[in-house]
């Protein structure tokens, strides 16, 4: 730190750049906007960057998918392949497939930008799924801020359906028979399936203008969507300012952190600078999608082990998991084996998300705004039904996947199978109930800790020989931090009684959304009250016989007996 | 303003009651050893710089790596220039990075501010004054006065839909024979690849065959096949067939079918009829054969009847003779359509049946 | 030494200890299974009477039990076999099931493993010749057919269209292998010798159809081969793994890709050591 600071206008390029900048600024009325967000406030805590790391990803992916598009073809025309990879000399393949050869075999730095632009793709709906599942499960998405849930929303599907795209663009062997099931999805669209099929493929599968179709939705379409709703994304994160962890002095008021200008500008700048480099060198070191030894897309050919990539997995699970239903309805065939693993489950993911932040509002009736953010623990029912949402995508991926962990751990494909089609039905089921009760004892162990004290791990005997392990109250701005949350509601039996305690005939949605209530809070532990706390310190404050002080810093002392400190 | 954050609480009732713990509020300021240590101050600084000279000296070696090292060098069995280049762009940038991080980690003041909250919802007199315009530009336009000016341009803007619907038909031709293929009587059964013709005799019990139909092969004395080059995909998306031998005591062939076969010779598609998958997954000593996409499994020996997986119709079988030279021909088209299910098949099933 | 100890009771001690031990568990079992599969040379002579009868030998003593004294085979009483017939089955396929160490089996199970070979060359290539001298069947691959490194670029290539065609939808596209029902799979092409490979094709081992001559020509199969040496000994170009495709690429994009950027978050949010007072 210099001792004495001159402003920047007087620095001798300070001055040099005034008239440039006087110049914008009487057009453009730069200190205006500037004035308002130059020392804007941003609370800092690792988890508010999973959504940077998707940003920053997608900025990679635009860098990354601007070079390839020098070279790449997107033609299905038939060309014979004569570049570096002996292995397809000599052979007939699309000019996709041989532009993509040519990327990775002839250009300087063309293998590394593919495998930037594919590792980025796969990390950026990764990162959008891990910022979705926080914003979730610390209640982030309340009001104000559902409709950027909504966007983020639309950004996971666009993602998604971006990603499939890119992955069909090389037409090797493997994207052709990605290209194949969704034919056969959208096949099994009702009534107007072949329709829509012929449509897209111009002509029967697999036509020759699929690819040019999906370049252009993969470089023109999709990203100019995913860029606008990434810039309201952005809008309406700067408007509602960014939520914050409860903590002394961080309330539903304020917004405590770094000012926008130096610190968080330079840590957000600096994290894309580590996103990329951290692409780059995983691009650098570890292969994906080597496109060459699949071989040219030929509809009679397939390999063990076709998959899609790792976020549609869970969604070819699902089609490997159906049962085998079909049925013929007043002349048109439903595949329902195909229609409802591979449209519905999609659409059902999205819809349960895209409905959640309005049916836990009209659950809990709950009209405030939120800023402060929950504790996974204090919220057991939206954390439940969270976790039971992971394990569903989980075992359909581990589905998606089964024939390769068949393989590779020596299992049985047709027992996975079975089992899965069970584990998908009991497995969430499990996974809430559990959940729930974790979080429940958590909420105990708090309320536990804040009346009773932490457990020091400092054994005392009594003179009368007992044991007793001695708790040490907790410094209060932990006291405070743990208890800084909503209070669970009074449950009452909405809608039985008027206020005479005449039983009214209530309405079959009262009592539905009073069973919902129910339901959600169900076992709830709430934080103490005030008169809770000044009781238990009271009988806190009676143990004084201890014969050695433990310091300030003292915290307990760990399972091997080294004392803790802060 | 701020105040009208917690004034509408749940339904109006269970306002949270006083928290149990009161506020301590904003901790005091705690600093950095760089903050009270000239000397890891200085230290800091070296090390910021130094990440940014180390990323400057890797970006250098890149431009030397792209320029020295063969785009097919190999180095430790992986590619010398993508490791080379990676490795110092990916290095350079990650050095850029945690630099400008470490910076504002370690010399940057690191004083939290705090900024006050404003509710998202507008003010009750910008609502009012907005809706005062609204109206005022209402009338002026004269709209709600002029309903037949309001419903014809609603109308036209409706209609407009129809032009944007109708212009995206060419797209592609409306569907066209999804329940026949090229296969016709006589056509031969080829190898795939090779594309030579099959005789029996060529094939023993256990034995299995990717083939094609002739068409899409040079016949004796042509230069190029009927049908060839990227045309050929559309059409092999649906006639692929595999050929497959069976000791004829372990076929139970259904009514009707009991001559589709010589000798225990038997011709399936190779087509999934779930989504389209290209399945030869034959296993010799069971005779099932599956799908490596989505593991439905097949029973060749029972008429490719469905004994797992997802999808729900039989593998339709091609019937098999011989032509005067002995060599594998169809007798006709598939009779069961094959391939993927789509919402008219029961019914172009039904025309095929009909036909037959 | 001395700050590894006082980092033991560091907060992410246990999982980097954790990490360490599994990386070096998996580094032994790599070895292990190298040391364990690699090829053995093969070499074939000319069959005398004497090969004949000492395969007989070898035969009555280890593989008379399941096969029958007569190779006739040994059936259960539920109509299937402890060991079928061998009579017709030809040399191809001893060398094959025997030379991968997959004959004898080591216990009855859905699909004889390859393992170590429990025989030498020399009894290989007499047990094959006892069994060859029982009836008529495919023989042991003539040596030009098995010497792919004469392939040309344009063999190659046509080799891997019959791979890419007959082979891949279970071994998949680089010879990895793949799933089959009821837990049985098609095995991996590793480190298979070409002979072993052609004979797999020639005599459809276990559940593998066969390819015969006819249909897949010699030459078509030193092709096949010669195609599928060429995949397995090019380099993996960009980098570690991604040759089994996008599962495990997807298992790489969690624990390297986001796990790594979230170190990096948390180092980003990490507020680090803090003194009392500015002195």
């Amino acid at each position: 730190m210099s001792a004495t600071y001159t402003p920047i206008e007087n620095t001798p390029g300070g001055k040099k750049a005034a008239g440039p900048v006087g110049w914008l600024d009487d057009r453009l009325g730069l200190a205006g906007v500037a004035k308002k967000n130059l020392r804007k406030v941003f609370p800092e805590h690792w988890s508010f960057m999973l959504g940077e790391i998707a940003l920053w990803s997608f900025v990679v992916l635009l860098v990354s998918g601007v070079f390839l598009t020098f070279w790449y073809q997107p033609s299905m025309a038939e060309v014979v392949y004569d570049g570096s990879y002996a292995p397809m000399r000599g052979l007939e393949m699309s000019e996709a497939y041989a532009s993509t050869l040519h990327i990775s075999f002839d250009i300087r730095g063309g293998l590394l930008m593919r495998q930037i632009h594919h590792w980025a793709a796969a990390l950026f709906i990764g990162a959008m799924l891990a910022h979705m599942l926080r914003v979730f499960f610390t209640g982030a998405y309340r009001k104000p801020r559902e409709l950027n849930w909504l966007i983020g929303i639309g950004l996971l599907s666009l993602g998604i359906i971006e990603g499939f795209a890119g992955y069909s663009l090389p037409d090797d062997l493997l994207s052709g028979t990605g290209l194949r099931i969704a034919e056969g999805m959208i096949l099994s669209v009702p009534v107007v399936g072949s329709y829509l099929s012929f449509f897209m493929f111009g002509g029967e599968f697999p036509g020759d203008v699929i690819i040019p179709r999906l370049y252009m939705a993969h470089i023109l379409l999709i990203p100019a969507l995913i860029l606008g709703l990434i810039a309201a994304h952005m809008l309406l994160l700067v408007y509602h300012k960014h939520t914050q962890w409860p903590g002394p002095g961080r309330t539903e008021k304020n917004v405590v952190g770094y000012p926008m200008f130096p610190v968080y500008a330079a840590k957000a700048g600096g994290f894309f600078f580590v996103v990329f480099g951290f692409t780059a060198l995983m691009g650098a070191l570890f292969q994906i999608n080597a496109v060459w030894v699949y071989g040219p897309y030929n509809p009679a050919e397939v390999t063990a082990g076709s998959q899609p990539d790792w976020y549609m997995g869970f969604a070819e699970g699902l089609l490997r998991l159906m049962p085998n239903w079909e049925s013929t309805i007043l002349g048109w065939t439903f595949s329902w084996n195909v229609m409802i693993p591979g449209l519905g489950g999609m659409a059902f993911l999205f819809t349960a998300l895209g409905v959640w932040p309005f049916v836990e509002r009209w659950i809990t009736g709950d009209e405030r705004e939120h800023h402060l953010l929950e504790r996974p623990r204090n919220a057991p029912t939206r954390t439940a039904f969270g976790v039971a949402g992971i394990t569903w995508f989980g075992l359909a991926w581990i589905a998606g996947g089964n024939d390769i962990i068949a393989t590779q751990f020596g299992l049985d494909v047709y027992a996975m199978i079975r089992f899965l089609q069970v584990a998908i039905i009991v497995g969430p089921i499990l996974a809430f109930v559990i959940t729930r009760r974790i979080c429940i004892g958590l909420q105990r162990q708090d309320r536990d800790k804040v009346l009773h004290g932490y457990e020091t791990g400092i054994i005392e005997r009594t003179p009368d020989g007992g044991y007793s392990e001695r708790h040490q109250p907790l410094p209060e701005l932990d006291r405070y931090t743990i208890t800084a949350h909503d209070r669970a509601p009074a449950l009452e039996a909405a809608g039985e009684t008027d206020e005479n305690g005449v039983a009214v005939p209530a309405s079959r949605r009262a009592r539905l959304k009073a069973r919902a209530r129910r339901f959600y809070w169900e076992g709830v532990v709430d934080k103490p009250t005030a008169e809770d706390v000044e009781h238990a310190d009271e009988h806190l404050g009676e143990f004084d016989g201890h014969p050695a002080a433990l310091g300030q810093e003292f915290r307990g002392v760990s399972e091997t007996g080294v004392p803790k400190s802060h | 303003m701020s105040d009208d954050l917690d004034k509408s609480g749940r339904d109006g009732e269970n306002l949270p009651a006083a928290d149990p713990i009161a506020d301590p509020g904003l901790p005091e300021h705690q600093w950095r050893p760089t903050d009270v240590d000239p000397a890891q101050e200085r230290r800091a600084e070296r090390q910021v710089t130094g990440m940014f000279l180390t990323a400057a000296l890797l970006f250098v070696l890149f431009v030397v790596a792209y320029f020295a090292v063969e785009v097919d060098a190999i180095i430790f069995d992986y590619s010398a220039s993508n490791i080379a280049l990676g490795v110092t762009l990916g290095g350079g940038l990650l050095l850029i990075g945690m630099g400008i991080i470490q910076w504002a980690k370690k010399l940057m003041a690191d004083h939290e501010m705090v900024e006050m909250r404003h509710p998202a919802a507008s003010s009750k007199e910008d609502r009012e004054a907005v809706m005062k315009d609204i109206n005022a530009g209402i009338e002026e336009s004269t709209l709600g006065r002029r309903p037949m000016i309001r419903n014809s341009l609603l109308l036209s803007l409706g209609a407009l839909a129809a032009p944007s619907v109708v212009l995206l038909r060419d797209l592609g031709p409306l569907p066209y024979d999804q329940e026949s293929t090229v296969w016709e009587p006589g056509m031969r059964v080829v190898n795939d690849v090779s594309g030579l013709p099959i005789r029996p005799s060529e094939i023993e019990v256990g034995q299995l065959v990717n083939a094609q139909p002739a068409i899409f092969f040079p016949q004796d004395g042509e230069e190029e096949a009927e049908i060839s080059g990227h045309s050929q995909l559309a059409p092999k998306a649906k006639a692929a067939v595999i050929v497959v031998r069976m000791r004829p005591e372990d076929i139970t062939p259904e009514a009707g079918k009991e001559n589709w076969g010589i000798d225990g010779i038997l011709c399936f598609s190779k087509i999934c009829t779930h989504v389209g998958c290209p399945i030869s997954l034959w296993e010799r000593q069971t005779h099932h054969l599956l799908c490596p996409c989505h593991q439905s499994t097949y029973d060749l020996a029972d008429n490719g009847k469905v004994i797992f997986g997802p999808a729900h119709r039989p593998l339709p079988q091609l019937p098999l003779m011989l032509d005067s030279e002995g060599y594998l021909v169809a007798q006709s088209d598939f009779l069961d359509i094959q391939g993927p299910s789509y919402p008219e098949i029961a019914r172009h099933q039904e025309k095929l049946d009909s036909e037959s | 030494m001395r700050t590894l100890s006082t980092r033991r009771r560091h907060r992410l001690a246990g999982p980097a200890v954790l990490l360490l031990g599994l990386l070096a568990a998996a580094a032994v079992y790599a070895v292990v299974q190298y040391a364990v599969l690699s090829p053995a040379t093969a070499e074939t002579d000319t069959v005398s009477a004497r090969d004949v009868e000492a395969g007989q030998e070898l035969f009555l003593v280890g593989c008379a039990s399941c096969h029958g004294v007569n190779a006739q085979g040994i059936d259960t009483r539920q109509g299937g076999n402890y060991g079928p017939p061998l009579i017709g089955v030809g040399a191809a396929s001893v060398d094959f099931q025997v030379g991968t160490g997959r004959m004898p089996m080591a216990q009855s199970s859905q699909q004889a493993p390859r393992k170590a070979p429990d025989y030498t060359e020399e009894e290989t290539r007499q047990l094959a010749a006892y069994v060859a001298s029982l009836g008529p069947g495919p023989a042991i691959p003539e040596e030009r057919w098995l010497d792919y490194a004469a392939a040309t670029e344009e063999d190659v290539t046509r080799g891997g269209e019959f791979f890419r065609t007959n082979c891949t939808a279970c071994h998949n596209s680089v010879g990895a292998g793949g799933a089959l029902p009821s837990g049985r799979y098609a095995p991996q092409l590793d480190g298979v010798s070409a002979r072993h490979i052609y004979q797999a094709m020639l005599t459809g081992p276990q559940q593998m159809p066969s390819f015969s001559d006819e249909v897949i020509s010699p030459e078509d199969k030193r092709n096949v081969i010669a195609y599928i040496k060429a995949v397995q000994d090019e380099p993996s170009y960009g980098g570690v793994g991604g040759r089994l495709g996008p599962v495990v690429d997807g298992i790489y994009v969690w624990i390297v890709g986001i796990g790594g950027l979230v170190l990096f978050a948390i180092w980003i949010g990490a507020h680090g050591a803090r003194v009392k007072k500015k002195s």
